[in-house]
């Protein structure tokens, strides 16, 4: 693990120009149950058109390459400085070859750091686990995605949501119903019931990483996650909202435990494109995959 | 819904005959501007007594940019060529509604003919494209790769350095760039119909009906 930083760069450029499998066979699915020639059906014409293009020229999904995420899994031992350090300068590297957009602005004057580094960016969680692999794990999540993301506190009032799963499930629609099409829906949603407002928009994003095909352990969890999907897409917002069949692709929920006074529902909405990469060193091997490959 | 092919600059009557649906193949030259970029041409050009000397040459150059032109609602990813010229590498739209406090009065006094960008604007901007005759013209958010490849050539950049790269101005010119008219002339937006549609399921299924 001495010099990791050309396959970071390679988890990058991966994660920024080519969508996973399950997430296109999701959007072309999307793309047949509407009407031909409606707009929503050009959006998904279009949308795939780019997804083969972006892979073909290895340019961009998106322009929004977003807050980079980093979930690494690292063997007892490692120098997980040493491996910040390495992913850094990947990021530097990869925003140099066009593969991300600058995009760390210093909130205070408005300067753009031009490399993607700066006060808490990227994004970075280093867990040490069992195995002797290195896991590395990358979310890009735009900027018009994360504007309509959001946190509700039950009980909520004005839409009769209590503090239990039906209350859950009434604010997670008003969220899809509030995001209309600006968070470039269709979307998938990570919600997190439960933690505090840190810890339950952290948990929210991490059940981004889930593949889209699987199914809660929880069946209770499993039964809502069916049920919003398909009330999700009964809001008819359709992709970029121009009204439509899919409005959500995906819902994947978790739960934490709470404090007794606080009952918090993290809504994280993931855009269509939905990029995400994983990278695993196994000895001297470097191993890339996405999801559905 | 028709398609219609365009070439800026537009005429009032262009904009006119189209309506909220219609898919439109724009080619042309257009200035991308986005968050920096309204709060700057407000504040400098618009809401002023006197435009500063050092901004008066950008001043008119936007001027004559943007009449019978667009802006764009996108924060490129760029490469530099050889040579010192610049090349859009992925361009979709970004979310327009942040624009919303300033776009009226661009489009008034720039003479715009229209705005694109994505999830739809405001009445404000929705009763000014009625009064002056431009429209809101949707691209696919996040269709970066496809959109770039219908951008030919990066004609000029302006505020490059005081803005960053993705809120900088991108003078473009652009070959059959694809859109579909979402707000119109007319008064009509595809996005207040959805998001009233949408209102009335989510009573049914809140229960708050």
């Amino acid at each position: 693990m001495d010099n990791l930083r050309d396959s970071f760069v390679e988890l990058v450029r991966r994660a920024s120009t080519n969508l996973s499998g399950d997430v296109e066979a999701a959007l072309k699915a999307a793309r047949d149950r509407e009407s031909p020639g409606s707009a929503a059906a050009g959006a998904f014409e279009a949308i795939l058109e780019n997804v083969t293009l972006a892979r073909a020229q290895s340019t961009p999904v998106c322009q929004d390459t977003g807050t980079l995420i980093f979930y690494v899994h690292y063997p007892m031992g490692a120098h997980v400085r040493a491996l910040q350090a390495q992913l850094e300068e990947a990021v530097a590297e990869a925003t140099a070859r066009s593969y991300l957009r600058p995009n760390a602005v210093d909130s205070a004057t408005g300067k753009n750091s031009g490399n993607n580094l700066g006060g808490g960016m990227p994004v970075f969680h280093f867990t040490e686990w069992e195995s002797d692999v290195l896991r590395i794990d990358l979310l890009l999540k735009g900027g018009g995605c994360e504007n309509v993301s959001t946190q509700y506190k039950l009980p909520d009032t004005a839409l009769k949501a209590g503090r239990d799963l039906d209350g859950v499930r009434k604010v997670v629609l008003d969220a899809v119903y509030q995001a209309q099409g600006k968070g470039c829906a269709p979307g998938v949603l990570g919600v997190a019931i439960g933690g505090d407002r840190g810890t339950g928009y952290v948990f929210a994003k991490e059940q981004l990483f889930r593949p889209l095909g699987d199914t809660n352990p929880d069946p209770e969890l499993a039964a809502l996650e069916e049920r919003l999907l398909r009330e999700c897409n009964e809001l008819g917002i359709g992709p970029m909202g121009f009204g439509g069949r899919t409005t959500v692709f995906g819902v994947k929920i978790g739960a934490y435990h709470r404090l007794p006074a606080c009952y918090f529902v993290s809504v994280a909405y993931m855009c269509w494109a939905h990029r995400r990469a994983r990278l695993e060193i196994r000895g001297d091997e470097a191993i890339f995959s996405q999801e559905g490959d | 819904m028709a398609t219609y092919n365009l070439t800026i600059p537009l005429s009032e009557a262009d904009v006119r005959a189209l309506h909220v649906g219609d898919t439109v193949m724009l080619t042309g030259v257009m200035v991308t501007g986005r968050d920096a970029a309204h709060k700057y041409m407000v504040e400098t050009f618009i809401r002023t007594d006197a435009v500063p000397e050092s901004e008066q040459s950008l001043y008119e150059e936007l001027k004559a940019l943007l009449k019978g032109s667009m802006v764009y609602h996108c924060g490129p990813v760029v490469r530099q060529l050889e040579g010192g010229r610049w090349a859009f590498v992925a361009a979709g739209p970004t979310t327009s509604i942040r624009e919303e406090p300033y776009e009226a009065e661009v489009i008034e006094h720039f003479g715009l003919r229209g705005v694109i960008g994505k999830g739809g604007m405001g009445p404000n901007t929705l009763r000014a494209c009625q009064t002056h005759g431009a429209a809101y013209f949707h691209a696919v958010g996040g269709a970066a790769s496809l959109i770039a490849n219908a951008v030919k050539e990066v004609v000029a950049v302006y505020k490059k350095e005081a803005f960053g790269v993705p809120e900088a101005f991108w003078v473009i010119r652009v070959e059959n760039f694809p859109v579909v008219v979402t707000m119109d002339s007319h008064g009509q937006s595809i996005h207040s119909e959805v998001e009233a549609a949408s209102k009335d399921v989510l009573a049914r299924l809140v229960g708050t009906g």
